[in-house]
C-alpha cells in the first residue's frame, strides 16, 4: 500500500467538543496506526492472516478495555475516548478494531461487570496487556439473529459443569486463550462461562475463505463434554441481558469505528480526485465527483455528531440500547456507501491494494452483519417507536 | 539525575503555511500544533536515561496557555513535571533567557533541546542557553550516553562524525538518531492529568530582534523536459533562461 497520508476531516469543528485529553487519546491511537498498522495491513489482509505482532503494541498503548479501571490493568478512560480509539483503529482496518472491540467490550467488559473479584483479578490485567487474548461466543450455526434459541448448554456436576455445543463466526477464536461463552443451564437460563484453552474437549477450528475481515481471525468454538470449574461461571448475570449488555458496549465502539473507515475512504478519494487528470482536468473538477465528495463529507459529519452525542449520553449512563442500535445501523450503512462511492472515484486503482478502499469496503460487509444485522437494528428502532415487536 | 527538556510547539507538518495580511506574523488560525519533533527525540532520550540511571525529567516551554496540551502530552509520554513560562516566545534570545532563568534556580544535570524547531528553524536556543548558564553546549548531537559525570556525544560532520565528551552539567540539541520518539499510552494520558504543571511569569528581558516581514518562497516554475541528447540546449537554457550558470 502507498504511504499513509491520512488527514482527518472535521467539517463542523467537532474537535471543539472534545477535551484536550480526548484529542491526545485520538492522536496517540492515530500515530500508532500510522506507524504499526498502515505499513503492513494490506499484506496481511491479502494473505488472510491476522497480524499477531500488533497485539503487544495494542496492549502497550492501552487499546484493550480502556474503560476498565487502572486497578484491573485498564486506563479508566471515558467512553468518548474509547470511541475515538475505535475510530482510529478502524481507520486502519476493521479487523484490527474488531480484535480490540472483542477483547475490550466482549471479554473484559463482561468479566469486569459480571465477574467475581477473583475472576477480575485473574483475567483483566493479562487481557489489558494483551498477554492473554479472549473471544466471545454467542452466535451458533443455527442461531444468529435469534440467540435466545441457542442450544449450547451445561449440566451441573457438583463443583464443575459439563459444557456441550458449538459456536460459530467467533472473532479471535483461533488464537484466543480464553472464551466468554454464553450457554443455557438445565433450567434454560443463559449464563456466561469462562472457558480456557487447554480444557479437555474444547477446540477452535479456523473459518477460512472469507472475503471480508481478512486480517482478523474467525473460527468456531466446539465444546465436547468440556469440564468447566464452577468458579469460571460469571456470577453477576443470568439471561440474555448478559450478552446484550456486552453487545451494547461493542456496538457503541462500532458506531465510532466505522466513522474512521469512512474518513479513510473519503480522505483517499479527495486526494486522488485532485491528482487524477482526465479530459485535461482533475476529476475533482467534475460535478459528479463533487456530488460524491460533498455527500460523503456531509454524511461523515452527521455520523461524527451522532457519535459525540451518544458518547456524552453513555458517559452519563443514559445511552439506551435503542440509541446505540440506531447509531450502529446508521453509521455502518453510511460507511459502506462511502466506501462504494470512494471506490468508484479511484477508478480501476480503487480495486487494488494500493489504496485502502476495497479492503474497507469488504470489511464493512461483516460489520454491517455482526453485532446485530442492519435489519435487526431497524426492527429494534421500529419496536421502540411503535411498541410493537416485529421480530417474530 | 535531573533532566530539563525544552519543548516548543510547532505547526503540524501537513499545515498549509500562510501569513497575516500585513505579513508580520504566521497565521495560526485553524492550525494544529504538535511538539517539535526534535524536542520529542530529546524528551525520549532523557526518559531512556532516566529509566537507566534514575532521576527526574522536567519539561519546560516558553509560551501561552495554548501550549499546555502539548506539555500534557510530554507528561503523558513520561516526563515527571512541567513548567510553562507564561510569555509569547518572541525570539531565540528571549526564549533561551527565560529557560536559563528557570534553570539557574534548579541545578539540572543535563539540559536537552531539539537541534532546532521546525517552524522558524533558528537553531540558536541550545547554544544561547549554554552561554547564559556558562555550561558546555553541543548544538547538534545524534547520540548521547552518560557515564558517571561525563557524557559522550556524537555529532555529524562533513564526511564523518565527531565524538565529543562533556562534563555534566551541559546543554545539547537533539538530532535524528538520538532516540526513536515514543507514542504515549492511555495510562500515561490518565496519569498526566495529575502531574504538576507550574506556570511562572517571565523575567525582564530586552528584545533584541523582531520579525519585520514574512514571504512564501516563489512558486515552482513549470518543468521543461529536454532530450538527453540535446545537452547544448540544456546548457543554453540554464544560462539564458534560468540564469543559474
Ligand atoms: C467476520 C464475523 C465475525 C463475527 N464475530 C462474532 C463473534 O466474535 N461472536 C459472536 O458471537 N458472533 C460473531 N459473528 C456472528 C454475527 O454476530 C452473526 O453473523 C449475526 O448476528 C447474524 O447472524 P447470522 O449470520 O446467523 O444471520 P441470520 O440471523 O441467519 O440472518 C440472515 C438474514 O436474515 C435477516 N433476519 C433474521 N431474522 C430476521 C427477522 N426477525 N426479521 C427480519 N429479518 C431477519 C437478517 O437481518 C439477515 O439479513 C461474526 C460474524 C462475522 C461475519
Amino acid at each position: 500500500m502507498a504511504a499513509d497520508l491520512f488527514q482527518s476531516p472535521d467539517y463542523f469543528n467537532v474537535d471543539d467538543l472534545l477535551t484536550d485529553e480526548h484529542k491526545l487519546v485520538r492522536d496517540t491511537t492515530r500515530a500508532f496506526v500510522k506507524k504499526e498498522v498502515s505499513p503492513i495491513i494490506e499484506d496481511f489482509a491479502q494473505r488472510a492472516e491476522f497480524p499477531k505482532q500488533l497485539i503487544k503494541g495494542l496492549g502497550e498503548i492501552g487499546a484493550f478495555g480502556p474503560f476498565v479501571p487502572q486497578e484491573y490493568g485498564g486506563s479508566g478512560l471515558d467512553y468518548i475516548s474509547y470511541g475515538l480509539m475505535m475510530q482510529e483503529l478502524e481507520r486502519g482496518d476493521s479487523g484490527i478494531r474488531s480484535t480490540a472491540s472483542v477483547q475490550g467490550s466482549l471479554v473484559m467488559f463482561p468479566i469486569f461487570t459480571f465477574g467475581s473479584e477473583a475472576q477480575k483479578k485473574k483475567y483483566l490485567p493479562k487481557l489489558a496487556s494483551g498477554e492473554w487474548m479472549g473471544c466471545f461466543g454467542l452466535t451458533e450455526p443455527d442461531h444468529g439473529s435469534n440467540p435466545n434459541g441457542m442450544i449450547t448448554n451445561f449440566k451441573d456436576k457438583g463443583d464443575h459443569v459439563i459444557l456441550n455445543g458449538a459456536k460459530m463466526w467467533i472473532s479471535n477464536a483461533p488464537f484466543a486463550d480464553i472464551a466468554v461463552v454464553w450457554a443455557k443451564n438445565e433450567q434454560g437460563e443463559v449464563h456466561g462461562l469462562i472457558v480456557e484453552r487447554g480444557m479437555k474437549g474444547f477446540t477452535t477450528p479456523e473459518t477460512h475463505n472469507k472475503w471480508s475481515l481478512r486480517a482478523s481471525a474467525t473460527g468456531e468454538l466446539v465444546f465436547d463434554n468440556v469440564k468447566v470449574p464452577k468458579e469460571n461461571i460469571l456470577p453477576g448475570v443470568k439471561g440474555l441481558k448478559g450478552p446484550l449488555n456486552c453487545l451494547n458496549s461493542a456496538r457503541f465502539g462500532i458506531a465510532w469505528g466505522v466513522v474512521g473507515a469512512a474518513m479513510d475512504c473519503y480522505d483517499s478519494a479527495l486526494r486522488y480526485s485532485k491528482q487524477r487528470i482526465q479530459f485535461g482536468k482533475p476529476i475533482a473538477a467534475f460535478q459528479l465527483t463533487q456530488k460524491k465528495l460533498a455527500e460523503m463529507i456531509t454524511e461523515i459529519t452527521k455520523a461524527q455528531l451522532l457519535c459525540w452525542r451518544l458518547g456524552v449520553l453513555r458517559n452519563e449512563h443514559r445511552a439506551t440500547p435503542q440509541q446505540i442500535s440506531m447509531a450502529k445501523r446508521n453509521n455502518v450503512n453510511m460507511a459502506i456507501q462511502i466506501a462504494r462511492e470512494a471506490r468508484q472515484i479511484h477508478g480501476a486503482m480503487g480495486i487494488t491494494g494500493e489504496y485502502p478502499i476495497m479492503r474497507h469496503s469488504m470489511n464493512l460487509e461483516s460489520v454491517i452483519t455482526y453485532e446485530g444485522t442492519h435489519d435487526i437494528h431497524l426492527l429494534i428502532t421500529g419496536y421502540d417507536v411503535t411498541g410493537i415487536s416485529a421480530f417474530e | 539525575m535531573k533532566f530539563l527538556v525544552c519543548i516548543s510547539q510547532v505547526p503540524d507538518t501537513t499545515t498549509k503555511i500562510t501569513f497575516t495580511p500585513d505579513k508580520k506574523a504566521f497565521n495560526a488560525q485553524g492550525v494544529q500544533f504538535i511538539i517539535n519533533p526534535y524536542d520529542e527525540i530529546a524528551l525520549t532520550r532523557a526518559l531512556e536515561l532516566k529509566e537507566a540511571l534514575g532521576g527526574t525529567v522536567t519539561v519546560i516551554n516558553v509560551g501561552q496557555t495554548n501550549t499546555e496540551p502539548n506539555l500534557r502530552k510530554a507528561l503523558a509520554i513520561g516526563a515527571d513535571d512541567a513548567i510553562r513560562v507564561n510569555a509569547e516566545p518572541t525570539d531565540a534570545y528571549f526564549v533561551a533567557f527565560q529557560i536559563a532563568e528557570v534553570a539557574k534556580k534548579n541545578s539540572y544535570d543535563i539540559i536537552l533541546t531539539g537541534k532546532e524547531s521546525i517552524d522558524y528553524n533558528g537553531g540558536q536556543v541550545p547554544t544561547m542557553l549554554g552561554e547564559f548558564l556558562g555550561l558546555p553546549s553541543v548544538s547538534v548531537a545524534t547520540k548521547l550516553d552518560v557515564n558517571g559525570s561525563v557524557a559522550t556525544l556524537e555529532r555529524e560532520i562533513d564526511g564523518g562524525k565527531e565524538i565529543l565528551e562533556a562534563k555534566l552539567p551541559f546543554v545539547a540539541g537533539a538530532q535524528k538518531g538520538m532516540a526513536e520518539p515514543r507514542i504515549p499510552n492511555m495510562r500515561g494520558i490518565m496519569t498526566a492529568r495529575t502531574k504538576p504543571l507550574a506556570v511562572v511569569e517571565p523575567a525582564a528581558c530586552e528584545m533584541l530582534s523582531s520579525s519585520a516581514q514574512f514571504d512564501l518562497p516563489a512558486a515552482k516554475g513549470e518543468c521543461k523536459m529536454i532530450d538527453p541528447n540535446n545537452v547544448g540546449e540544456l546548457v543554453n537554457l540554464l544560462h539564458t533562461e534560468a540564469k543559474v550558470i
